[in-house]
């Protein structure tokens, strides 16, 4: 059971009278890495908030290595390993690279609430920091605001806090959203680095960053899981390409305007 | 109006940080050689009053600048420590209690915090507005108690004592200002030093956090909830050590402490010396001392030039004056203060003319309504004026109009050229950036 490091049980999400999620059920191995995709409006992002803990599902259970986490607080689930990005970069604006980065590693290296040590003493929260800013090529753009980042540096920056505290088990939602094709070309490899040896799950639109990013890919269709295999395997499934990969040739017309739509 | 920038590295590798020690070795300074320089009773007071006041504007700017905290009822923790400090004062004069009268304000300090843990458990569970309607509310709350209990609270006469109590220390009885005016001092350096160096610590830093982006705090691992609660409880803390203070320089407390009018006061003068900036309460702390003492002495309207310069500081300059002062700082770090002296004496003149114009209409109209006994004759500026004639009127109102056309126009010349020279820093920014 505990082998799986996200397993969802049923899970459902009503919103007035409105499912979203209708029963979907998942179990990822530790160290896979999976895309989950789906039409427009399938539930992908809510699917994402509810297992981080932005939403408490209606019923269904969500498993993290074992431990219950549904309707906990998002920090609380974050504690027990788990870390997400968002679609639209969701920063701390009036504050450096730097220390956007050091804010995410803090609770990881058990400072919590203390207001009886200096920041500028905290040797392995410093060193840790530099060290992600390395890992996601901002290290030289330490002291800007993280406002006056451009558009794929923001992007960097919150890969970056996500993935600072160390936590196993990533989500990362549309993180090549609004990029250029090389831009997203050299960002997929950087999620490969960073992410390396964790468990990945990641919501994305772009088949290329699919396959190059995933083992496994979830298909996600009206709040269900309709399959969930390798990608050779889902291409060839009947039912995907009856309910969901038709859909996608239509919109690979339509991919660029479609591609910042919020599911 | 341009964008106020507060780019500044937080990290230093530098074992030892020159800028730093010349900076808060200038405050020790001027807090001991001020006194030496004012030594007249008024000014003694307005300087231990201004001691006080700084130490209450940095603690409600912990909320407000670093904590996106909007609180309308601060003064309920200063307050509510003044009362419980001058009980302590009053115990230690009756032999109740044996406490150095130097440590009184700390007795404030410690009730503030206590009821920043109890009151402020039920306000930082929301953020934002809800977090300010439940200040306000608390806030009431209080003062309506103050006047309900005057066992404790005095009723309107307040609770007064007297600081000479106990054994004098070294032969410091606190008696003359002079002497309170030391110890209030070494409280203020003391506060501030320790609410800048809470600005360092990883609390500090995620109350930062908190501020920008609630949301994400709760995804990596903080409870913003924690956040504010702990750094309310601080804030607390601190204001009560400034009513402590109070309580002793004034040596009554009266319910006015705790309510409405207070609160409002810290809000507006520490928006008004800057939120953005850690010293900005300490020049806003300076000018309300100034304006509750001066200025109200100067004019019966004083509230209400408050009220327009407030009004023009949200419209104009919403980083207050200590992020003027940091702009222009970063102007002369490029060498292009300069270009703009010509417009600051064009919008000191054009601010020299409104205020003559709509101050006289101002004094005129107050003149009519509350001094009418003394006939229509008043002095303003130098000038006689006469609130019952046209020309008064006129010559008023067309100062007024000069000042207003020559403001509008020095401020559209003065926005291009200001974008202008921001684009120059840029551009140079870069230039420096490519060298390196």
């Amino acid at each position: 059971m505990s082998s799986f490091a996200i397993e969802l049980k049923d899970l459902r999400k009503r919103f007035g009278k409105t499912e979203i999620i209708r029963g979907a059920s998942l179990a990822v191995a530790r160290g896979e890495r999976v895309a989950i995709i789906g039409p427009n409006g399938a539930g992908k992002s809510t699917l994402f908030n509810l297992i981080s803990g932005r939403l408490a599902p209606t019923s269904g259970e969500v498993h993290l290595h074992g431990r219950r986490i549904d309707g906990k607080p998002p920090f609380e689930i974050n504690r027990l390993g788990l870390a997400r990005s968002f679609q639209v970069s969701n920063l701390f604006t009036r504050l450096s690279v730097f220390e956007n980065i050091r804010c995410a590693v803090l609770w990881s290296l058990g400072y919590r609430y203390a207001f009886w040590k200096f920041l500028a003493d905290l040797t392995d929260a410093n060193d840790r920091t530099e060290e992600v800013l390395e890992m996601i090529k901002l290290d030289r753009r330490r002291d800007v605001l993280a406002t006056n980042l451009t558009y794929a540096e923001q992007r960097a920056l919150e890969i970056g806090v996500t993935i600072a505290g160390g936590a196993d088990v990533v989500l990362l939602d549309e993180p090549t959203a609004g990029m250029s094709k090389s831009e997203t070309r050299r960002f997929v490899s950087l999620i490969r680095d960073v992410t390396a040896g964790k468990t990945l799950l990641t919501v994305e639109h772009d088949m290329g960053v699919v396959f190059g990013l995933a083992d496994k890919i979830a298909v996600l269709v009206y709040g269900e899981v309709i399959a969930f295999d390798a990608p050779d395997a889902v291409r060839a499934n009947p039912r995907v390409q009856e309910a969901y990969l038709g859909s996608v040739l239509a919109d690979a017309q339509t991919a660029d305007a479609s591609r910042w739509q919020e599911t | 109006m341009p964008h106020v920038h507060e780019g500044r590295p937080h990290y230093h590798f530098k074992p030892y940080n020159v800028g730093r020690w010349i900076v808060w070795g200038s405050y020790a300074l001027v807090l001991i050689i001020a006194p030496l320089l004012w030594t007249s009773s008024l000014s003694l007071t307005m300087l231990s009053q201004m001691g006080i006041a700084i130490i209450a504007c940095l603690a409600f700017n912990m909320l407000l600048g670093q904590g996106g905290m909007l609180s309308f009822g601060h003064a309920v923790y200063s307050g509510l420590g003044s009362f419980f400090a001058i009980h302590a004062l009053n115990w230690v004069s009756a032999g109740q209690l044996w406490l150095p009268v130097s440590l009184v304000p700390l007795v404030g300090g410690v009730f503030g915090a206590m009821f920043a843990i109890l009151l402020g458990y039920v306000t930082t569970k929301k953020a934002g507005t809800p977090f300010a309607m439940i200040t306000l509310g608390v806030g009431e709350l209080v003062a309506a108690m103050a006047l309900m209990f005057p066992g404790f609270f005095g009723g309107e006469g307040g609770i007064s004592g007297n600081r000479v109590a106990g054994q004098p220390f070294l032969g410091i009885t606190f008696g003359p200002q002079v002497q309170l005016y030391w110890l209030i001092a070494a409280y203020t350096f003391a506060c501030t030093a320790a609410m800048f160096a809470f600005t360092r610590t990883p609390l500090g830093r995620m109350l930062n956090a908190v501020r920008d982006n609630p949301e994400r705090v709760e995804f990596i691992g903080y409870s913003t909830q924690s956040v504010r609660y702990l750094a309310f409880i601080a804030s607390g803390f601190f204001m009560g050590i400034s009513g402590g203070l109070g309580a002793l320089n004034f040596e009554i407390v009266t319910a006015e402490v705790v309510g409405a009018a207070r609160s409002g006061a810290y809000l507006l003068f520490t928006f008004l010396g800057g939120a953005v900036f850690f010293f900005g309460p300490i020049i806003g702390a300076v000018l309300m001392v100034f304006s509750l003492v001066l200025l109200s002495e100067l004019t019966l309207a004083w509230l209400l030039y408050l009220g327009l310069v407030f009004l023009f500081m949200v419209m104009y300059a919403p980083g207050g004056i200590s992020s003027l002062i940091m702009m222009n700082l970063r102007l002369a770090s490029f060498g292009k203060l300069r270009e703009v002296w010509a417009a600051y004496l064009a919008f000191a003149g054009a601010a020299f003319v409104i205020l003559a114009g709509a101050g006289a209409m101002i004094e005129m109209i107050y003149h009519l309504q509350l001094n009418q006994a003394l006939g229509p004759e008043l002095r303003f500026m130098g000038a006689q004026l006469n609130a019952r004639s046209a020309n008064s009127w006129f010559g008023a109102g067309l100062l007024l109009a000069t000042g207003s056309a020559m403001f509008e126009l020095t401020r559209r010349v003065f926005v291009r050229h200001w974008d202008q020279i921001e684009e120059d820093i840029e551009k140079e920014i870069k230039r420096r950036e490519a060298l390196a």
